[in-house]
């Protein structure tokens, strides 16, 4: 193999398993760190930087960064890396006066933002800053998009959620509420030098074909305009017996939020196994600590009426078959059909997009599924002044990606405007320093502790279901927080291996306690890789190959089970291993002065 | 500073027949200057002792004083361990021994505990053949003591602060074979692929098995102008064969050609595998492997590999045809003669 070349920011960056998996990439140790520092608002600002809605995420994030953290690999549960972001939420100090500070220098650039959710919100805050003038137009009474209308209060306070829309509102958004864009060709006539699309995915599937479906139509509703109208209390109460379909964590608030109106007996029903449900299982955790029942292997036959009112649903059981290759098919099973009773049904079995307010000679393709063509890389569509981003870009995913792609749209307005070349984009800000404060002595905490992960309190059932606005988890309190923190294993420290340095007297090998380093004769990567101390067959983790040593062998790394303890560093002689912090700060249109701000207390 | 090695491992870490991983024959997380060669030498004791699949309960460590002696506490943390007085490892280990035949016995040591103040020590435990690895983790310098010369200092060689040893060095392999040890061999702490099969035939071999390790100081003998430094060793350093133990392998008569390859049956039907043989040197001939470390020093070549091995001496317990269990096992029924039998003997003195 070739020497590994780790002046490739991405190198590094891929070490910090969480960070790489976290769309936004948000600086996962950087920020857990300073909470155990007790640093909560610089842990605040480190996140702001990068996510923007850390008090949001910190409750609701899909946190694809969990099951990526190297912690699942050496222990079994992930660092509970998305509740100890809250706890930077909930113990910070003033945070606003280290944003950036309007009113800014007009740059004579104006842009429109279509829709109010995390995506447009982020264009917002990256844009702001540089001078343009920002509108933002969106049907809802406020901003945040479905994080205000979609995910519950009990998940989500209006607090938090209004916290931090409004620091990037505060920031000279222009906004227009209550206003429902008819017309993009219209929005196109008004000399915006770029408009920004982030409507999400509004439109939420029905069963249109099913039996009794018009019948009973009184009874039954569409999840996300269900939980719209609950969050805009326009839906204050539900009957007793509810049925809701779907196996998304749409159907889990929608289960949840029902037992919250006055649904006694809330049953989920959903075609696939429990284990392949899409909701996370957090979720549905939490909807069986709330007495819902979750009937799965269950296909809908009809909607029953009896009298012009809604009685119940017929279903056919199904089981689960995979063929060779593991995929699935549900086929029926002998067992007789089943009849659920219920009063009232909530649809939740997904969403989509829908686009009736672009008119489609504009120069904007759509592609046979009615979703826009959108350039990976830049989110431009094919008219050239349009870009996209969140859900309405790419289908439903969730905040943090819409975050993810708000940062990138940015940088592509902005190059646009500009008039540069979209494709020329800029670096990501990146650093390494040495974290050696001594012979022996690090900057950072490197013991590893093996603690198991901690539970996040939640408040009472009686309570919570009594009041549909009442949080139901609690959040860590510090001292827990700080245990938690202390599981995490620093993956950002990076160990540097200068080969020029190394005496190869194979302490940091013989020390290892996960066996990761090996010197050996260098191979190509599949003969290397059996070489190893312990073979390294997870092949989504990186080896880190030296330059040819003196006896002309190689130092291979196996990144996947380091702990970053530092143990390869302080037992080399030569400093030829050194523990480097790497801080890596995703490209975007607005990089504030110091990405992650060194405040004194 | 980190005191605690963390508890996690490899996930896939193989394990053995008794089904232990290698964390099972780790000690504590070493004070050893970082990239002192007696850390490679622990390590590689751990490999060896976690491949033989021994029970660390039936091993004993023994040393001396020094930071060779200090080692044990950095290897085999489950078996039994006594840090003795400045080169007297070998009385304790003969007294040991005497107690409980039945233990792996391995006697650490360093040069300076070896062939300065215990060389006394050191002569008389081989002249008795007792069934032991003795390994000398040897840097030519007093390590513990702020690097002195130490009697394996080579003729010529600079110390750290520039002075040449003026003093002929004592060979300790020549020594040992001179003395009638019956397995002799030397290696190099950086090279565990000849290390690790070393120690696992020493294992095997029932007398006394001597390892001198050529084990660098980094800290006050790795140094250019330093006989015994990483830079220098490997520069010089001429291996007899490569070598692979096999253990429990049906006997298979050795027969080979020279040059080429052989192997040698061990007491217990083990064999040890000997490739790339040197021509002219044969491990079952004490002269000839005498004459290969003659010609090597002449060359300025060290000399490492398995060196001599003889499986047909008697080690002391058979010199002494002591019972066939341990003396430790022995009740009081099987010790005590019996008033009679006393007499009887006493009688014989009148
Ligand atoms: C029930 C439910 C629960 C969820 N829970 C979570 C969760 O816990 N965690 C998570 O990460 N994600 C969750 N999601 C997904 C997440 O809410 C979305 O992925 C995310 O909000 C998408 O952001 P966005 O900016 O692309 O669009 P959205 O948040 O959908 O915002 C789009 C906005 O545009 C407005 N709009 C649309 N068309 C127009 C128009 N023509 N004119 C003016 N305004 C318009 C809409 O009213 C809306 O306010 C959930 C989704 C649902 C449905
Ligand atoms: C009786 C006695 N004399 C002298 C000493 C001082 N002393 C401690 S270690 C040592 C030399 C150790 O050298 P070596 O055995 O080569 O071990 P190294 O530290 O080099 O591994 C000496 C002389 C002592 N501890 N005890
Ligand atoms: S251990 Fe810490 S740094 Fe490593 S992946 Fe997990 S949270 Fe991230
Ligand atoms: S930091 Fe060094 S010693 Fe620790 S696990 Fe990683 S490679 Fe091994
Ligand atoms: S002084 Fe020399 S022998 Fe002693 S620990 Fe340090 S490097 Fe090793
Ligand atoms: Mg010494």
């Amino acid at each position: 193999m070739k020497p590994t070349n780790t002046k490739n920011p991405e190198y590094y960056h891929k070490v910090v398993d969480c960070q790489y998996a976290c769309p936004a990439h948000t600086p996962v140790p950087e920020y857990i760190r300073l909470i155990a520092a007790e640093k909560y608002t610089e842990a605040y600002m480190v996140n702001w930087e990068s996510n923007v809605f850390p008090g949001v995420l910190g409750r609701t994030c899909d946190r694809p960064c969990e099951p990526a953290c190297r912690r699942v690999r050496v222990e079994e549960e992930p660092v509970a890396i998305c509740r100890l972001k809250r706890v930077a939420a909930d113990n910070k100090g003033d945070v606003k006066t280290l944003m950036p500070q309007g009113p800014f220098q007009p740059n004579g650039k104006k842009v429109a933002l279509i829709g109010g959710g995390p995506a447009s919100l982020t264009v917002a805050r990256d844009l702001a800053p540089l001078g343009y003038e920002v509108h933002l137009f969106d049907e809802q009474v406020a901003g945040g998009g479905m994080m205000r209308s979609q995910i519950p209060s009990f998940r989500l306070p209006e607090e938090v959620l209004n916290e931090e829309v409004n620091y990037i509102l505060d920031m000279g958004i222009h906004t227009q509420f209550l206003t429902y864009v008819k017309s993009l060709k219209e929005v196109l006539s008004q000399k915006y030098d770029a408009v920004f699309v982030g409507t999400g995915a509004p439109k939420g599937r029905d069963l249109p074909k099913l039996p009794g479906r018009k019948e009973g139509d009184k009874f039954i509703h569409i999840g996300i305009e269900w939980l719209a109208n609950v969050a805009f209390e326009h839906t204050k109460s539900i009957s007793e017996k509810v049925i809701v379909l779907g196996g998304g964590n749409t159907a889990m608030d929608c289960c949840r939020t029902s037992r919250r109106l006055g649904g006694k007996e809330v049953k989920v029903v959903v075609r696939s196994p429990f284990d392949e449900m899409k909701a996370s299982p957090w979720e549905k955790e939490d909807a069986l600590h709330e007495d819902i029942q979750i009937i799965d292997n269950h296909v809908p036959l009809s909607f029953e009426v009896e009298n012009g009112k809604l009685i119940g649903m017929k279903f056919q059981k199904v089981k689960p078959v995979y063929d060779a290759n593991g995929k699935r098919q549900l086929l029926p099973t002998d067992e007789p059909d089943v009849f659920i009773e219920a009063d009232e049904v909530l649809i939740a079995i997904g969403q989509e997009n829908s686009f009736p307010w672009i008119e489609r000679d504009l120069g904007l393709e759509f592609d046979q599924w009615g979703m826009p063509v959108v350039d990976e890389l830049t989110y431009q569509s094919t008219h050239p002044k349009v870009f996209f981003g969140g859900d309405a870009a790419f289908g439903p995913k969730n905040v943090i990606t819409a975050v993810a792609q708000g940062h990138q749209a940015a940088v592509s307005l902005h190059l646009f405007c500009e008039g540069k070349d979209l494709r020329e984009r800029p670096s990501p800000f990146t650093n390494l320093i040495s974290q050696k404060m001594g012979i022996h002595e690090w900057s950072y905490d490197n013991g590893v502790a093996i603690d198991q992960r901690y539970a996040v309190p939640q408040a009472e059932k009686t309570l919570t279901l009594r009041d549909r606005k009442k949080e139901v988890e609690l959040g860590f309190d510090v001292p827990t927080a700080f245990k938690e923190t202390q599981r995490c294993l620093n993956c950002d420290v990076q160990t540097v291996f200068t080969a020029e340095r190394c005496i190869e007297c194979d302490a940091c090998m013989d020390v290892c306690p996960t066996s990761c380093i090996t010197f050996t004769a260098n191979d190509e990567e599949s003969e290397l890789r059996q070489k190893l101390l312990v073979p390294a067959e997870n092949l989504s983790q990186d080896l880190l190959v030296s330059n040819e040593l003196k006896t002309g062998r190689v130092m291979v790394k196996d990144e996947d089970v380091c702990l970053h303890c530092g143990l390869c560093a302080e037992r080399c002689p030569t400093s030829a291993w050194d523990m480097q912090k790497f801080l890596y700060s995703v490209t975007k249109a607005y990089q504030m002065p110091a990405p992650l701000p060194q405040i004194q207390k | 500073m980190s005191y605690l090695k963390p508890l996690f491992r490899h996930p896939k870490l193989p394990k053995n027949k008794l089904g232990y991983t290698l964390k099972e024959y780790e000690g504590s997380l070493s004070t050893l200057c970082a990239g002192c060669g007696h850390d490679s030498i622990s390590a590689a004791i751990v490999q060896a002792c976690f491949e033989m699949s021994v029970e660390p309960h039936n091993v004993a460590k023994i040393s001396g004083i020094g930071c060779s002696s200090k080692t044990p506490t950095y290897f085999l943390g489950n078996s039994h361990g006594f840090n003795s007085v400045h080169g007297r490892m070998p009385s304790v280990a003969t007294g040991a021994s005497m107690a409980n035949k039945d233990l792996v016995y391995f006697g650490v040591s360093g040069d300076g505990d070896s062939a300065s103040i215990g060389m006394g020590q050191l002569v008389h435990v081989i002249r008795r053949n007792l069934n032991m690895v003795y390994i000398v983790m040897n840097n030519g310098c007093y390590g513990l003591t702020k690097g002195q010369d130490s009697a394996t200092a080579d003729q010529g060689s600079k110390s750290k602060a520039g002075s040449i040893n003026p003093f002929q060095a004592i060979d300790l392999a020549s020594l040992a074979i001179e003395l009638g040890a019956s397995f002799v061999a030397q290696s190099f702490s950086g090279d565990k692929q000849q290390l690790v099969p070393l120690i696992k035939a020493a294992m095997h071999h029932k007398g006394f098995a001597f390892l001198n390790v050529i084990s660098p100081c980094v800290t006050f003998n790795n140094n250019p102008g330093s006989t015994k430094s990483y830079d220098y060793v490997r520069e010089h350093i001429e291996a007899t064969s490569t070598l692979d133990f096999i253990p429990e392998m049906p006997e298979i008569k050795a027969s080979y050609e020279k040059g080429k390859s052989t192997k040698i049956a061990m007491h217990d039907g083990s064999l040890i595998q000997l490739n790339k043989l040197e021509t002219d040197w044969d491990p079952e001939d004490r002269i000839s492997a005498v004459n290969a470390l003659q010609m090597a020093r002449a060359k300025n070549e060290i000399l490492t590999g398995l060196l001599y091995v003889n499986s047909e001496w008697k080690d002391l317990h058979g010199v002494l045809n002591t019972y066939h269990k341990p003396l430790n096992r022995l009740k009081e029924s099987e010790l005590c003669p019996g008033v009679e039998n006393l007499n009887a003997i006493n009688a014989g003195f009148r």
